[in-house]
């Protein structure tokens, strides 16, 4: 196994089929993340991150140029495996939680075992594994609540352990703390802090610096490229955002 | 992958919204209900008329006037009935009738309006397989020489005699005084023909006291049944009675004025002409089935746009376009296959009720219930495949973004 968990070579990503028309949302993106790191795409709207981050989740598929994740190229993968990918090597934790309303807080983190191709473990076992996650984010008390009798910072919580319950290498955060109080965004960034700590990989898109600086290492996108990979303050993502 | 836990998500997602759920199957309740009761409707009519035909005797050719042609009604004659029974080989006997108006009996006191009185000739209990109960029928001399007496429906002696044995008591119909030699046995009601309540006299006192409006042509006869030896030789007595009737009347055979039918061919021709109504219902039956197909995929439809973001996150989380096409799928499925199994049981319940008091005669169809239940399936599938296209199509990036 490499150190290397993503790798992007020379991505694009093009919206137009005309040649005078064509946009490029990603114009020859060259980046790598590490297993362990923790990782932060910043960069204003139209840089090309939420396309960026579309791709790293396996939801869109590059023009041109290749994407290496966990040693397997996923640039030409069809849908049906693009789908196996998302559900065995990438955890979502998603801006809004996306938890679905009729299912109780359990349920919903065993969603993703419901879609694993893979050999599947009996239901008590699969049960257990949830309870455990959900311990894990501290809602083992909280197990039967449904997501709209939840606080959004719980609601949160329950949306990670549901992306930690097929142990993927990659965790995407994206806008995790977008739809939270200050109070909860701390929770929730000291629960990632937490799981980077024990050696998950994470990679978040956020527009916020204080949310940003939480991670080890912040990239920041612009016209679809990377232009600086600053760690801390003299990035100028960081810069940008501060003066605004 | 395990499509037991797809069934389940179909449930959940079906259950989350009864009241529309059921109403989306009251389409197909009613389409599939009225199938079944559609057909048990035409099934029991054209047993009516089978029962009906069949009831006239076994191995019958019935002759009757050709309709349409004008005085054709006035040629069929008793003569022809004798000669028929004179000339033609294979026949066990026949029985010419006719039928004047309705009379007025009075007997042993006792006065009844409008009583059917029918000429026969004197072979009519074995033509027409009805037996006596007591005493005799006429016979072929008491009907040539006009004797004046009458056998009487087992029902209509008990209206007038009651416990009396009605042997030789005498009765008066309309002016003419007969005198009852026999009583038949009880036949019924059958295809609205109260055989009990009938007087039977010979053709030729019909003739004589009852025809008196048509002047011309006094003997002409409604029908002649003839009772053929066997099913074989319908067609050689068909024949040989063609072509007797067709010289006799003077008629190119190919263009006669005169009809024969076998039981078979009245059967087939009611049921022609109940087979419009028949195809009628079928199609009332069949739209209704169409219209609850389209009922689902509407519903189906609005189903999957009010969900587009639980879509979205089940396709980002793993699950392959298939799986979600095979959810709804299944959801419109089981409102189909639940339609369509309460549409049996009203089906073949409304059937029940319509037999019992509806007035009119039901035969529920065995092979109806599980032809509803397939096309009810049909149904499912086909209106549930376009809208389960659309969930499994849905770009996840996109629905994850709907509001």
């Amino acid at each position: 196994m490499t150190a290397t968990l993503i790798e992007v070579k020379d991505l694009k990503k093009v919206y137009g089929v005309e040649e005078d028309s064509a946009v490029y949302a990603l114009d020859g993106m060259n980046a790598s993340v590490d297993r362990g790191e923790f990782a932060a795409i910043m960069g204003p709207s139209g840089s090309g991150k939420s396309t960026l981050m579309n791709i790293l989740g396996c939801l869109d598929t590059p023009s041109a140029g290749q994407y290496i994740l966990d040693g397997r190229d996923v640039s030409g993968l069809s849908k049906d495996d693009l789908a196996d990918v998302r559900n065995q090597k990438i955890g979502f934790i998603f801006q809004s939680f996306n938890l679905l309303p009729r299912l109780s807080a359990l349920d919903n983190v065993m969603l993703p075992l419901l879609y694993d191709t893979r050999e599947a473990q009996p239901q008590e076992m699969q049960r257990q594994r949830a309870i455990a996650a959900l311990e894990s984010v501290g809602l083992g008390h909280r197990t039967g609540h449904h997501p709209n009798q939840l606080s959004g910072g719980q609601q949160q919580r329950v949306a990670i352990a549901r992306a930690l319950i097929n142990q993927p290498p990659l965790i995407l955060a994206d806008e995790p703390t977008g739809n939270l109080d200050s109070r909860s965004s701390v929770e929730i960034m000291d629960l990632l802090h937490d799981l980077h700590k024990q050696g998950a990989t994470i990679v978040m898109v956020t527009h916020e610096p204080d949310i940003a600086r939480h991670a080890g290492r912040i990239l920041c996108v612009r016209d679809g490229r990377l232009i600086s990979d600053g760690r801390g303050g003299n990035n100028p993502c960081l810069a940008r955002e501060v003066s605004a | 992958m395990n499509y037991s836990r797809i069934l389940r998500i179909a449930w959940d997602g079906l259950m989350l919204n009864k009241v529309r759920s059921f109403l989306t199957t009251l389409g197909v309740i009613i389409g599939v209900a009225s199938v079944i009761v559609m057909m048990s409707v035409s099934a029991g009519a054209e047993a009516a008329i089978a029962e009906q035909i069949n009831s006239l005797g076994a191995n019958l050719l019935i002759v009757s006037p050709m309709r349409g042609i004008p005085g054709a009604s006035r040629t069929l004659l008793y003569e022809d009935a004798e000669a028929i029974g004179e000339a033609v080989t294979g026949i066990v006997g026949f029985s010419a009738e006719q039928t004047p108006a309705p009379q007025t009996i009075k007997a042993n006191g006792i006065t009844l309006e409008s009583i059917a009185v029918v000429g026969t000739s004197a072979d009519f209990p074995q033509v027409r397989d009805y037996p006596l109960a007591e005493g005799t029928y006429f016979s072929d001399e008491d009907n040539d020489r006009k004797l004046k007496v009458a056998v009487i429906g087992s029902g209509l002696a008990v209206d007038l005699f009651g416990e009396e044995s009605a042997l030789g008591q005498t009765i008066t119909v309309g002016n003419t005084k007969l005198t009852v030699i026999g009583v038949m046995a009880s036949k019924g009601v059958v295809a609205d023909v109260d055989y009990d309540g009938r007087v039977y006299v010979p053709i030729n006192v019909v003739f004589q006291k009852f025809m008196t409006t048509s002047l011309m042509n006094k003997d002409s006869v409604r029908t002649i049944y003839i009772k053929v030896e066997s099913q074989e030789k319908l067609d050689s007595v068909t024949m040989q009675v063609q072509n007797l009737l067709a010289t006799r009347h003077d008629v190119d055979p190919a263009k006669p004025d005169f009809t024969i039918q076998t039981q078979q061919d009245v059967i087939a021709t009611q049921e022609a002409t109940t087979a419009a109504f028949r195809d009628l219902l079928a199609w009332v039956a069949g739209i209704s089935l169409l219209v609850g197909g389209i009922g689902i995929m509407n519903i189906m439809l609005v189903s999957v746009t009010e969900r587009t973001r639980e879509i979205g996150l089940r396709i980002a989380i793993g699950a392959h376009p298939s799986y979600v096409r095979a959810q709804f799928l299944l959801e419109s499925m089981i409102l189909s296959l639940a339609g369509g199994a309460m549409g049996v049981v009203i089906g073949v319940a409304a059937s029940i009720l319509f037999g019992a008091f509806g007035g009119m005669r039901t035969q529920i169809v065995p092979l109806s219930i599980p032809l509803a239940f397939v096309a009810a399936a049909g149904i499912g599938i086909f209106f549930g495949y376009y809208p389960a296209g659309q969930a499994a199509k849905l770009d996840p990036i996109v629905a994850l973004r709907h509001e």
